[in-house]
């Protein structure tokens, strides 16, 4: 039976490497998610202010992320830093810096829509009964915003586990990168290895997503 | 620290030919990708939404499958991993394969939501006036599907249009790549960045402003209330 | 009394364990109006579904005419068409305009020609006031316009047969009038209808017939007059009395 790279993978350390690598990139979406949760939170907030000047600076930058795909925000942190400010910075840490960019936007423009989604009404019933503006927001407000949040935010997890693939491209040492290099050293004695092992990270994926996606499918349902 | 953002407009002139035959690429298999991706998801939706057996099952799987992984693996296993299975394609193909597999689903859900937003009494209706399933679906169900569908739907489009950006790494000479090969054999970074941006927004603005003018027009038409 | 046109013979309908309707029994003949009235989860919006075979029913059998009506056959779609619904909540297609949604049915399903079409609905919402709002949307119409539409679109199809499933319950109550007007017309036109509603000085105006219906029986059948001034069953009582109040304050004074 020819060898579809499930050999190789259990020869030597290298299916440890692989989840290493895998640690590499999750590690980048998990440090871009803690970052952007709050300043999203922030950002969303402030969107919903209105003032002129604010709004049209956030939304050029909001536009800007969003329609830009990206791999081409990785591209001009990594490479134009460095030519732009003479920074040189690590595949690394340009990745978090994109993520955390990208990350902010898209939670912001979630937590707009949860807070622009509550209805007038909530606020007018809260008046006519009498709770400050703090009570409203902190009683009423607040936690129905947050209910319709989560599953958006636990879905923007998955979003950038799946996107964090793209470090490679920058020469981020993640599983696709320690993969390629699996593949390479077996070159001889395992030569169909690519198959198994794309066919691993395939499934090492699904399994790292596939929890988060139906855990936030479960909450939207409970909440809605 | 030099701050060098002074662009070479020669430099710019002589390389807008190769960006552009890259964006055709781009484009080309972009909007192929989107066009299977949309086949695949009208068929998804519908034998979700009339609950067909074991098609049901089959489509479901594939949709979990798809959602929870990234295209960049999908295209490393189709490009890489299949041919030693004896399954070659070329890497166009693969682009395409790749971009309908994930948006396939994506489509689906999009069409899927649509169905489900009419009610169904709106189908007990158009029954009791004696129309038969293919009649309501076509005149009562499927309109009312396509409008609430259209946002997720032009959502969809901009981020399968985004997501070829990797299709640089089964060495196809897209945008990406033809950026990639000027910083790295010429040290053109600022041109070559910028004209990347640009015209990743020339392929992309007008997708999105179409996409919020038709989204406007049918809240405005709004005749879901 | 005109002929026999829609035969209910002994029909049982279940919600898994849960009987819905038991055992019920109706002929209605030509040109009569019906009257379903009851207590909420009696089973009267179900009996008006089964007969357009909008649930399928676990026993007996429901004709029109000689014609056997039972979800899932071949000919249901033509039966449909000579069996008219009016829903509580209208179901005007809302991606159509007034004159659109009457238009579909009698095009797509008789295969009618458009003009000759266009022609009686025209005439129908003239009928019902509702002429100049033929380009209309159904969202720029208020419930009760809809509601006289979605009676027109049944209309327009030539049905044998009218349901009417409690109709008015969605409206205001100064758009209740004149939808209830529309249906007196019909009534007055020698229409054949079925109608199940919650007000009874309308059901006592337009009965040829009154049902009660209770836990999914019949438990009484009687003209209008009979029923509303000498109900025989306790059940029948008890059910109309809610309809009648008391004056608050004076019994608080005897009270006292």
């Amino acid at each position: 039976m020819p060898d579809l790279g499930i050999e190789v993978l259990f020869k030597g350390k290298n299916m440890l490497r692989l989840l290493g690598g895998l640690w590499t990139a999750l590690r980048i979406s998990l440090i871009a998610v803690v970052i952007s949760i709050p300043l999203g939170i922030l950002l969303g907030v402030l969107m919903t202010k209105k003032n002129r000047m604010l709004h049209a600076i956030l939304r050029v930058y909001l536009e800007f992320i969003r329609i830009m795909p990206q791999m081409v925000l990785l591209f001009l942190v990594y490479f134009g830093t460095t030519r732009s400010f003479g920074w040189d910075l690590s595949g690394e840490v340009a990745s978090i810096i994109v993520f955390v960019l990208w990350g902010t936007a898209e939670m912001s423009d979630l937590v707009r829509g949860a807070l622009i989604s509550i209805p007038k009404h909530q606020y007018e019933s809260c008046e006519a009964l009498g709770l400050s503006r703090t009570q409203t927001y902190l009683y009423v407000i607040i936690p129905q915003t947050i209910r319709r949040l989560i599953p958006l935010s636990i879905n923007l997890i998955t979003r950038m586990i799946k996107t964090t693939t793209l470090v490679l491209m920058i020469g981020v040492v993640e599983v696709l990168k320690v993969a390629q290099q699996i593949i390479e050293a077996n070159r001889m004695n395992s030569p169909n290895a690519a198959f198994g092992i794309y066919l691993t990270i395939f499934l090492l994926y699904f399994l790292a997503c596939w929890p988060i996606s139906l855990l936030a499918r479960h909450l939207e349902k409970k909440w809605r | 620290m030099s701050l060098d953002f002074g662009l070479n407009w020669d430099v710019i002139a002589q390389y807008i030919p190769l960006y552009q035959k890259a964006a055709i690429l781009t484009v080309k298999l972009g909007v192929l990708g989107v066009l299977f991706a949309v086949l695949i998801g009208l068929v998804c939706a519908l034998v979700q939404y009339y609950k067909i057996p074991v098609l049901k099952q089959i489509t479901a799987v594939y949709i979990e499958l798809s959602r929870n992984t990234p295209l960049l693996v999908q295209l490393f296993f189709i490009y890489y991993g299949l041919p030693k299975i004896g399954l070659k394609i070329s890497a166009s193909v693969c682009g395409v394969v790749g971009l309908a597999f994930l948006g396939g689903s994506y489509m689906a859900e999009a069409f899927r939501s649509g169905l489900e937003a009419v009610e169904p009494i709106q189908t007990e209706s158009a029954y009791s006036l004696g129309m038969n399933r293919a009649q309501t679906f076509r005149y009562v169900i499927l309109p009312q599907a396509m409008s609430v569908s259209v946002p997720a739907f032009v959502a969809n489009v901009i981020f399968l249009l985004k997501e070829t950006s990797v299709f640089s790494a089964v060495s196809l000479m897209d945008l990406m790549f033809t950026a990639k090969d000027l910083i790295g054999l010429y040290y053109k970074t600022t041109e070559a960045l910028f004209l990347l941006v640009v015209f990743y927004l020339i392929i992309l603005l007008p997708v999105s402003i179409l996409g919020s003018i038709v989204e406007r027009r049918i809240r405005r038409a709004g005749f879901g209330d | 009394m005109g002929e026999p046109v829609l035969h209910i013979e002994h029909i049982t309908k279940k919600y898994e364990d849960h009987t819905v309707l038991n055992d019920v029994n109706l002929t209605v003949h030509q040109g009569e109006v019906i009257v379903i009235i009851g207590p909420s989860g009696c089973g009267k919006s179900t009996l008006l579904r089964c007969i357009n075979a909008l649930e399928p029913i676990q026993g007996g059998e429901i004709r029109l005419e000689d014609k056997k009506i039972e979800a899932g056959s071949k000919e249901l779609a033509a039966i449909r068409q000579k069996i008219g619904m009016v829903f509580q909540s209208y179901e005007l297609f809302p991606h159509l305009t007034v004159l659109d949604n009457i238009l579909l049915a009698p095009m797509k399903v008789q295969k009618r020609s458009r003009e000759e079409v266009k022609k009686e609905a025209l005439t129908l919402l003239d009928r019902v006031g509702l002429k100049d709002r033929a380009d209309s949307y159904p969202r720029q119409l208020s419930g009760g316009q809809k509601q006289r539409v979605a009676i027109v679109r049944a209309l327009c199809m030539h049905p044998e047969i009218l349901l009417f499933d409690e109709v008015t319950a969605a409206l205001d109550p100064e758009m209740v009038r004149e939808v209830l007007d529309v249906m007196l017309d019909l009534a007055s036109q020698g229409r054949t209808m079925l109608i199940v509603t919650h007000e009874m000085s309308f059901a006592k105006a337009v009965a040829d017939r009154v049902i009660f219906l209770d836990g999914g029986k019949i438990a009484e059948e009687a003209t209008p007059k009979e029923f509303f001034e000498h109900p025989k069953t306790e059940r029948a009582k008890q059910f109309l009395n809610m309809f009648t109040f008391e004056d608050a304050k004076t019994q608080n004074t005897e009270n006292e």
